[in-house]
């Protein structure tokens, strides 16, 4: 007598890779449009980009109808938030409330793979790294979702100094320029779709700095 | 209103048919400071006044800002009032979440009176002491309710509650008629006209009033001390016409005298603000 297995499973995986890089007084935050099932696209314009804050934007990858219940949950939290305090929540404090949000269902958990970036009170940037039950930690660099495997370590090789295996968490900032830190995006997505399957299409890039939030597209390969 | 052998508990009806506990949670209303509000096609305005305790000590949050859409004002039992609009934001909030879109007024101001029509059939409780002035725009437009301790609510044009409102209503239903068409300025001059009225004499400065909008394309939000006093002096550097004159003012507020008011209060009773309102 062998074990039941489900014949239905209450998760998907929509691919797509995240990426964000923190800056001395810049976040960038990245992520790829296209929404996948299995070997299909079922759209090549979605954004996995949310701005939680004023300077505060989490991108994420995984199950998609997650990932956007996740998201309404912070925003909601957000509000009682400006009611109770009369003032935007920082990134560190979102970062803490969407680690605590995950865990909270521990034993169902989000399939959201995340990162947060924005910057803190100082206006430095910062970049805060989550997997699927809300461990996190706080990094100069990080890349989640089906291109990170490829991603990640060449993120390693050209910003080595803030790497999270030899840099404390104090000094967790990259030291791009802005324009360097977009550039280093657009070509980890070029070289991930190249190999991923599941990335491609555009690439939906989002600066945090002291100005603001500005948002930039840049087209990638659609196969 | 004297004391009687029927007002010991919210339960106990009068042999006229009055419920004497929530008559008195009406009167702690009309014991708050004065809170008015009145509303044209596109746009609705509160206002009240704040009375610090002592120069030391700040003043107490009447208005409360409860989603982008829906702001409220309060009279009485400030607790109370603060109580119920964490209520109300609350009900947005999960509104919205649910349903993607924000919670009609008259929604909401429905279930305001519904919880507060529990309170006077529960022996255990006690009606809320303090009348709410709901101020929102939805899709069908600008909405003025006016929400009781009683558990009823109207929908007013403009309307005005607290110590020394009747000033202040005697005021709006000279004006309310032009209220439909008025502008967005037009209307917190008239706003701060009314909050002028109930303070007798009193000269008006943005320190001891506050003013907060809604509208369409204009979330709500409370107007800054700096914008209520220059429209306050705008009153003051025009001259001393009386508000229903016809008055130049296009960017910010129109003509009034401080004097007029004090001759234009009428017989409004001397009512102190209660121990319980501070």
């Amino acid at each position: 007598m062998t074990k039941q297995q489900a014949n239905w499973s209450p998760y998907d995986n929509n691919g797509g890779s995240c990426v964000a890089i923190a800056g001395a007084d810049y976040c960038v935050i990245a992520a790829d449009t296209r929404m996948s099932t299995g070997y299909n696209i079922l759209t090549r314009e979605y954004s996995k980009i949310c701005k939680l804050a004023d300077k505060c934007v989490m991108a994420s990858s995984g199950f998609q109808a997650d990932v956007k219940a996740l998201q309404k949950q912070l925003a909601a939290r957000h509000l009682i938030y400006q009611h109770q305090h009369n003032k935007q929540m920082s990134c560190p404090a979102m970062a803490q409330l969407l680690s605590n949000t995950l865990y909270y269902k521990r034993f169902f958990p989000y399939y959201s793979f995340n990162v947060l970036g924005g910057l803190d009170n100082e206006g430095k940037g910062c970049v805060f790294t989550y997997d699927a039950v809300g461990s996190y930690e706080k990094v100069g660099y990080s890349s989640q979702g089906s291109g990170s495997t490829l991603i990640t370590p060449f993120l390693d090789n050209q910003l080595k100094s803030p790497s999270p295996l030899l840099l404390s968490v104090q000094d967790a900032v990259t030291p791009l320029v802005e324009a360097e830190a977009i550039d280093l995006v657009k070509t980890v997505f070029a070289s991930a779709s190249e190999r991923d399957i599941y990335t491609g299409d555009k690439i939906e890039i989002v600066v945090v700095n002291a100005t603001g939030i500005r948002r930039e597209y840049m087209e990638l390969r659609k196969d | 209103m004297f004391r009687n052998q029927y007002d010991t508990d919210v339960t106990t009806w009068s042999p006229a048919g009055r419920l004497f506990q929530v008559e008195y949670a009406m009167e702690a209303v009309k014991q708050g400071s004065a809170a008015i509000g009145l509303r044209s096609k596109t746009h609705i305005v509160l206002g009240c006044v704040n009375k610090a305790n002592s120069e030391l000590s700040s003043h107490q949050k009447k208005i409360f800002k409860v989603d982008d859409h829906i702001g409220v004002a309060i009279a009485g039992l400030t607790a109370d009032g603060r109580v119920l609009s964490r209520y109300m934001r609350n009900e947005c909030i999960n509104y919205s979440f649910t349903y993607e879109s924000p919670l009609p007024v008259g929604r909401l101001v429905v279930q305001l009176a519904d919880k507060a029509q529990v309170c006077t059939q529960r022996s255990w409780k006690r009606p809320y002491g303090v009348g709410l002035l709901v101020a929102g725009l939805d899709e069908s437009g600008a909405h003025l309710y006016y929400n009781c301790p009683s558990g009823n609510y109207f929908e007013y044009q403009a309307f005005a509650i607290g110590s020394r409102s009747q000033a202040a209503k005697t005021y709006l239903e000279r004006r309310f008629k032009n209220f439909s068409d008025s502008s967005r300025d037009n209307l917190v001059k008239d706003a701060l006209m009314a909050i002028r009225e109930t303070l007798q004499g009193e000269t008006l400065k943005s320190s001891i009033c506050t003013v907060a909008v809604v509208g369409v394309g204009e979330p709500f939000h409370i107007l800054d001390q700096e914008t209520v006093q220059q429209m306050i002096d705008a009153f003051e550097i025009v001259g001393e016409q009386e508000g229903p004159a016809a008055e130049p003012d296009a960017a910010a507020a129109a003509a009034a005298g401080q004097e007029a008011a004090a001759a234009d209060q009428g017989g409004s009773t001397e009512e102190g603000v209660a121990p319980m309102d501070i």
